[in-house]
C-alpha cells in the first residue's frame, strides 16, 4: 500500500527571487537555420515550443520536413571540403568565436534554456551554459592538434555528420555534438529534441554572428520523424545521437550495411552506491543531486539508490527529510531546486511508471509540496521495498524518482549494480580509498563517481558500457568518432 | 613393416576443450571431418567466453603481455604442424608478438588524467568491452583470424571466432597452440561450421559486447549490423588482413574497437 507522509511545514522561508526575462531578446518566430540563414521551411510546419512551467509559448519555431532535411544535408556537403581545407587554427580561432559569444550572452541563454525546457535558473546558469561555452573552448584549442589526440595517426574529417540531440540539456548536447564534429573538419545538420528548439536557434545566431561560413552548421529543429529522416538520408558520412535506448537501437538497424560511422550515447539505470563507512551526510547532499538534478531529467541520473544495510534506515530517514527541503517550482526563481516535468508526455510517463512501482508492492513516498496549478509538475519521490524485478528498478523513468535497494556486502553491491543493460554511469559513497578505487573498477559504467556526482567536464570522456551506447564525448576521445585515419 | 600413422580427430575449442558439435553434423574439408557447429555451439562458446572474461580481464597487463608472446613462442615451436603456409604463420607469429607488447601501451596511449575545471581527480582508462566475437576470413586463413584475435586479447577481451569455411583447418589447429601456451581456458573459442549459419547467431546473441566481421563479405554486412543492434553491440567491418604490415599498419583503430573508456572522478580535498 503507498503511503503519503506529510512533510514538517518549514517555518521559515525564503523570498521569491526570479531573474527577469526582459532583456531576453526572442523573435516571434525562427525558422530553420541552412546555409547561414533562417529559412522558410519548404515542407515543414511551424509550431510554438512551449514553455512547461506555464504552458505557455516561449517563440515560434519551424519544424523541418523532409525535402528541408534534404536541403540541410546538401548545405552541408557542400560547404565539407573547404571548411576541411581550412588550416585547423582558423577551424580553431571560429570555435573560439563562438565559445566567446556563448560567454557574452550567458544570461541570456540561460533564461531562455529554463523558460523552454523547465530547468532551474540556477542549473542552466551554473552548468549547462558555462559547460557549453567550455566544450567549444576545449574543441577549438584541438582543430590544430588533431594528430596529437588521435596516438600520433594521420587523419581526416569524415564529411557530414547528422547530430540528434535530446530535450534535457537542449544548448549544452549541441556544443557536445558540433564542437568536436566542426574541430574535426566535419559539417553538421543538428536536429535539436522537438519540446525545446530555441537555444539551439540561439545558437545558430551566434554561429552567424561568429561568421561561420554559411553550410558549415545546420540548425533544424523537428520531430521524431525529421530525426528518423536526417539518418537516414543518403549523404550523410557520421551519426552521433544523444536519447533513448530504444530510438538508439532503431538507428543502429536503419544504418546496417552502410558503413556510417555512429556514436551512440542512450539511457541509463545508474546505480549509486552508499557503504556504511560513507559521511552519510556528504552521501545524502550527492544522492539528491544524483537523482533531483533537472528533475531527474538525465541519462547519468542516480536513480537505483543501493545503500548498505546497516545504514539504510538512517540514510532514508536523512535522505526523506532533505527531500522535504528542496523548493519545487517556478524554474525562474534563483532558489528553485527542482523545477518543472519538459512535456506533458514526459509526465505522463513518469506518473505511469510510478503508478507501476506502486501496483507491484513498493512503498512509496512523495513530497508534499505545493505545485503551480499551470504547467507540468512531479513531486520529488522516493520508492523503498524495491525488488530488483520491479520496473522502477530496472526502466529509466528520467524523473524525479529514486528507488532504494539494500546490499549487505561489496560483492553483493557490485553484482547488483551491474545487473542492468545499462552501463553509463555509477556513484560509490565510501571513505575508505582502496575500497572506492576497487569498486570503481568492477563497475561496469562508463563514468564512476566517488563521493560526488554528476560532475561534467569538456577534457573528461563521456559515455556508456553496454546498452547505454557507444563512442566517448569529451576530451581527447571526443575527437575519434569525428576522423578516419589515414594511412 | 611400414607404420600406420595415427589421424587427427579435428574438433571444435570451446572452454579450453576439445569438443565435438552437440548437433553431431561435419563437414569435409582438406580431407578431414570437420565439426560444423550448431547454435547451440555458438550458444556455449558465448557462454564460456563470458564466464572466462572477468578473470582475463582482471590480470595485469604485464601478464596478459607475457602470456601472448608465449602463444606467439608456442606458435613458432608449432609452425611446422599447423596446415597453413609458412608465410601465413610466421606473419601471424609476429602480429602475436605486435600485440603482446599493446597490453601495458593501451593505458598512456588512450587514458591519462583529466584536466578538469573544478577539484577532482579525474582519470580515464580503456577497459576491455568484454566478449568480441570475430569472423574470421577463408584468406589468409591463419593471419586472417590472428589479426583480429591478437588485439581482442591485448586490450583484455575474450573471444569467440567463427573460422573460415573454405580452410577451417588453420585455426582449429590453433586451438592445440592455445592449450600449451597459458591462454586459459574460456579466452579464445573456435568454431568451425558455416559461416553463413553461424556469423548471425553470433552477432545477435544478447551476451557478445562486440563483433569484428573480417569476413569480406559483403552479404553478410548488413545482416550482422541489424543483429548487432538488438543489444547495442559494437560492430567493426574489415577487409581480411592478408599481411604482417596490414595488420600492424594502424593497430590503434583495431583496439580501439574492442575497447571501453571509463572516467572516474575522486573528490581533492573536499
Amino acid at each position: 500500500m503507498a503511503t503519503q507522509e506529510q512533510r514538517t511545514k518549514i517555518v521559515w522561508d525564503y523570498a521569491p527571487a526570479p531573474e527577469s526575462p526582459e532583456h531576453v531578446r526572442l523573435r516571434d518566430s525562427y525558422g530553420l537555420f541552412i546555409e547561414g540563414e533562417f529559412r522558410d521551411p519548404a515542407d515543414g510546419t511551424r509550431v510554438q515550443s512551449i514553455n512547461p512551467a506555464t504552458e505557455e509559448p516561449v517563440a515560434e519555431v519551424a519544424f523541418a520536413g523532409p525535402g528541408d532535411v534534404r536541403r540541410a544535408v546538401e548545405a552541408a556537403r557542400a560547404a565539407q571540403p573547404a571548411w576541411a581545407a581550412l588550416s585547423g587554427l582558423e577551424r580553431g580561432k571560429y570555435l573560439f568565436r563562438v565559445a566567446r559569444l556563448i560567454q557574452e550572452r550567458a544570461r541570456e541563454l540561460a533564461i531562455v534554456e529554463s523558460m523552454d525546457g523547465g530547468k532551474p535558473i540556477r542549473e542552466s546558469r551554473d552548468v549547462d551554459v558555462p559547460l557549453a561555452a567550455a566544450h567549444f573552448f576545449h574543441y577549438a584549442g584541438w582543430a590544430d592538434k588533431l594528430s596529437y589526440g588521435m596516438g600520433g595517426r594521420a587523419v581526416e574529417p569524415l564529411g557530414v555528420a547528422a547530430q540528434i540531440v535530446p530535450w534535457n540539456f537542449p544548448l549544452l548536447m549541441a556544443a557536445w555534438k558540433l564542437a568536436p564534429a566542426l574541430a574535426c573538419g566535419n559539417t553538421a545538420v543538428l536536429k535539436p529534441a522537438e519540446t525545446t528548439p530555441v537555444t539551439a536557434l540561439l545558437l545558430a545566431e551566434i554561429i552567424q554572428e561568429a561568421e561561420l561560413p554559411p553550410g558549415v552548421v545546420q540548425i533544424i529543429p523537428g520531430d521524431g520523424p525529421a530525426g528518423a529522416t536526417l539518418v537516414r538520408e543518403p549523404d550523410i558520412d557520421k551519426v552521433a545521437f544523444t536519447g533513448s535506448t530504444a530510438v538508439g537501437k532503431d538507428i543502429q538497424a536503419a544504418l546496417a550495411g552502410r558503413g556510417i560511422s555512429l556514436t551512440l550515447e542512450l539511457g541509463g539505470k545508474s546505480a549509486n552506491i552508499v557503504f556504511e563507512d560513507a559521511a552519510l551526510d556528504q552521501a545524502v547532499e550527492g544522492i539528491v543531486n544524483g537523482i533531483f538534478f533537472n528533475q531527474g531529467h538525465v541519462c547519468c541520473a542516480g536513480s537505483r539508490l543501493l545503500i548498505q544495510e546497516s545504514v539504510a534506515e538512517t540514510v532514508v530517514s536523512k535522505l526523506w527529510d532533505r527531500m522535504g527541503r528542496l523548493r519545487v517550482g517556478d524554474p525562474l526563481d534563483k532558489n528553485t531546486d527542482v523545477g518543472a516535468i519538459n512535456s506533458r508526455e514526459q509526465l505522463d510517463r513518469i506518473t505511469a511508471l510510478v503508478a507501476s512501482g506502486e501496483e507491484e508492492g513498493a512503498l512509496r513516498r512523495s513530497v508534499a509540496c505545493e505545485l503551480p496549478e499551470r504547467g507540468y509538475w512531479f513531486a520529488p519521490t522516493l520508492f523503498t521495498d524495491v525488488a530488483p524485478a520491479h520496473r522502477i528498478a530496472a526502466e529509466e523513468i528520467f524523473g524525479p524518482v529514486v528507488s532504494v535497494l539494500t546490499f549487505r556486502t561489496q560483492a553483493e553491491a557490485i553484482e547488483k549494480a551491474n545487473s542492468t543493460p545499462y552501463g553509463l554511469a555509477a556513484g560509490i559513497w565510501t571513505d575508505k580509498g582502496s575500497k572506492a578505487f576497487e569498486v570503481a573498477a568492477a563497475l561496469q559504467a562508463g563514468v564512476v563517481w566517488q563521493n560526488t556526482y554528476n560532475k561534467f567536464d569538456p577534457s573528461a570522456a563521456f559515455g556508456g558500457y553496454k546498452e547505454s551506447g557507444f563512442g566517448r564525448e569529451g576530451g581527447m576521445s571526443g575527437l575519434r568518432p569525428y576522423l578516419r585515419t589515414t594511412p | 613393416m611400414t607404420r600406420l600413422p595415427v589421424k587427427k580427430t579435428y574438433k571444435l575449442f570451446i572452454g579450453g576443450s576439445f569438443v565435438r558439435s552437440e548437433s553431431g553434423r561435419y563437414d569435409r574439408s582438406e580431407e578431414h571431418n570437420i565439426p560444423r557447429a550448431s547454435r547451440k555451439d555458438v550458444r556455449d562458446a558465448v557462454a564460456a567466453a563470458r564466464k572466462a572474461s572477468g578473470a582475463w580481464a582482471g590480470r595485469t597487463a604485464y601478464n596478459r603481455g607475457q602470456i601472448l608472446y608465449r602463444f606467439a613462442e608456442a606458435l613458432e615451436s608449432r609452425a611446422a604442424d599447423i596446415g597453413a603456409e609458412r608465410e601465413d604463420v610466421e606473419a601471424s607469429i609476429d602480429v602475436l608478438v605486435h600485440y603482446a607488447g599493446w597490453t601495458d601501451k593501451l593505458q598512456p596511449v588512450l587514458g591519462g588524467i583529466n584536466p578538469v575545471a573544478a577539484p577532482f581527480l579525474s582519470f580515464s582508462v580503456p577497459e576491455p568491452t568484454g566478449v568480441v566475437g570475430i569472423v574470421a576470413p577463408d584468406a589468409p586463413p591463419l593471419l586472417g583470424l590472428v589479426a583480429e584475435l591478437a588485439p581482442a586479447l591485448a586490450a583484455g577481451n575474450t573471444a569467440v571466432v567463427v573460422l573460415s569455411d573454405e580452410r577451417p583447418l588453420p585455426g582449429l589447429d590453433l586451438g592445440e597452440v592455445l592449450g600449451i601456451a597459458d591462454v586459459p581456458g574460456g579466452v579464445v573459442n573456435l568454431l568451425s561450421g558455416r559461416r553463413a549459419e553461424l556469423a548471425p547467431v553470433l552477432a545477435g546473441h544478447h551476451a557478445l559486447s562486440a563483433i569484428v566481421d573480417a569476413s569480406g563479405d559483403p552479404s553478410l554486412a548488413a545482416q550482422i549490423d541489424k543483429l548487432a543492434a538488438e543489444s547495442v553491440t559494437r560492430v567493426r567491418h574489415a577487409e581480411p588482413t592478408a599481411s604482417y604490415a596490414a595488420a600492424t599498419a594502424d593497430p590503434l583503430s583495431r583496439l580501439e574497437a574492442v575497447t571501453e573508456l571509463k572516467t572516474a572522478w575522486h573528490p581533492v580535498g573536499a
